[in-house]
């Protein structure tokens, strides 16, 4: 029998199928497992490069990477990176997020140990493209207003965009981006300042 | 006219993906907010194409008619992600940039629409030419809304083009002084406006076309 008689019979269908969705999974499998490492070790080199950038340069001289604490915030989990100098602790770096114009905006933060902002990064927004991105350190400086800040200075109730009578400027046609990015840094310095305990411990 | 030269003068306008198909248009809308968007996009869909293409006129024999869309999918999807993960993990940087666009591959119509339209029912190497002409029409396609869209909204060409190819063709990359940008253009509204306009001035071009070549043809219609 040809081949051309033996695709049309009933069983070919699913064997071929079969044959097909088996070759494709182990194809894939293969292919995991051979790229797998190579793509954590490039994930990690990300996250060690971010959190490098809010951390200020000889902070640290321990791989903080490996230096954490999770604690459950909101009931999510927080990972939380210790920056370490000798055996004294300098700062501590995490990520929060707040909902912005179009989405959740994550945010990066470095906080020292009295409180005060180091740096700020926006990691991960869908925020509107010309207006709301202002946000990115590429794209505008704002962001950079944020280190030294803590919650005494300036205080609680002046955290927030010169619309809301606070400190820091909106961007002309997006004031819910900046607000968002305010709270989320707010936020985080209160989470730091409750959990202190816990998270220096 | 040779085989081959009609392939490519079906992929890059008669037939051409988007202005003449009207495939893919989610991924082009999408991601055409500049033109280094739409390139990096059109190429890495023109990598998976030819590649599809061959794969499907390699086994176009043995798969019959009633399974095949089944296993061109599976096939596709495969692909699409072995690709993702090779590109992750050994061009990881080139990956920040077109992660994006490689995962929107997978529901891209154009692909299974080769597949199913001319690999098929073709060899290998006319496959193969025919992927390298309808990734190059759909990258064509894509950069030119992209560069429209990216001047009007942005006022920038090729913007970020030496983070995708390279610093050597960072040349490519032009900002217009004191323009800001009319940011619909860049928005969703600016895609269809844009792909709307480029469309109807194809049509004018092939009816002038068509004109010309045959001055005294009858109305089709009659």
């Amino acid at each position: 029998m040809n081949l051309e008689a033996i695709r049309e019979k009933i069983g070919y269908q699913p064997l071929l199928l079969g044959f097909v969705a088996l070759l494709a999974s182990g194809a894939l499998a293969v292919v995991s497992d051979a790229t797998g490492p190579a793509i954590a070790a490039a994930e990690a080199k990300d996250l060690r490069d971010s959190l490098s950038e809010v951390l200020p340069a000889g902070m640290a001289d321990n791989d903080f990477l490996k230096d954490t604490v999770d604690l459950q915030k909101d009931g999510k989990t927080v990972t939380i990176y210790r920056a370490r100098h000798g055996s004294e602790m300098k700062a501590v770096l995490f990520k929060v997020a707040e909902r912005g114009y179009a989405g959740d905006i994550q945010v990066l933060m470095a906080v020292d140990m009295d409180g005060r902002t180091l740096g700020v990064r926006v990691l991960k927004h869908t925020e509107t493209p010309g207006l709301g991105d202002k946000i990115e350190v590429k794209k505008d400086d704002w962001v950079l207003d944020f280190n030294g800040k803590s919650l005494a200075d300036p205080a609680p109730e002046k955290w927030g965009v010169r619309k809301d009578n606070g400190v820091f400027d909106q961007f002309a046609g997006a004031t819910i981006t900046p607000r968002a990015v305010v709270k989320a840094v707010k936020g985080g310095l209160e989470f730091f300042a409750a959990r202190k305990q816990e998270i220096t411990g | 006219m040779s085989e081959n030269s009609k392939i490519f003068k079906d992929g890059l306008w008669e037939q051409n993906v988007v202005f003449a198909q009207m495939l893919a248009l989610c991924p082009t809308m999408a991601v055409t907010t500049s033109g280094t968007n739409g390139l990096g996009m059109g190429l890495a869909t023109t990598a998976v194409l030819i590649v599809s293409n061959i794969l499907v006129s390699l086994i176009r024999k043995t798969v019959s008619s009633q399974v095949r869309i089944p296993v061109f999918v599976v096939l596709i999807a495969t692909l699409v992600t072995i690709v993702d993960m090779a590109i992750n993990a050994w061009l990881h940087e080139l990956y920040k940039v077109l992660g994006l666009f490689i995962a929107l591959i997978v529901v891209n119509c154009a692909i299974l629409g080769r597949a199913e339209a001319f690999a098929v029912k073709n060899g290998v190497v006319a496959s193969a030419v025919d992927g390298i002409a309808m990734g190059l029409g759909f990258t064509g396609a894509l950069t030119v809304i992209g560069l429209i869209r990216e001047f009007l909204g942005a006022g920038t060409l090729f913007a970020q083009a030496s983070q995708l190819l390279g610093p050597s063709f960072a040349f490519l990359e032009v900002k217009v002084a004191g323009y800001g940008g009319a940011l619909l253009m860049i928005l969703p509204p600016g895609a269809f406006a844009v792909l709307g306009f480029l469309l109807a001035g194809k049509r004018i071009i092939d009816q002038k076309l068509a004109e010309r070549s045959v001055p005294a043809a009858q109305p089709a219609t009659a």
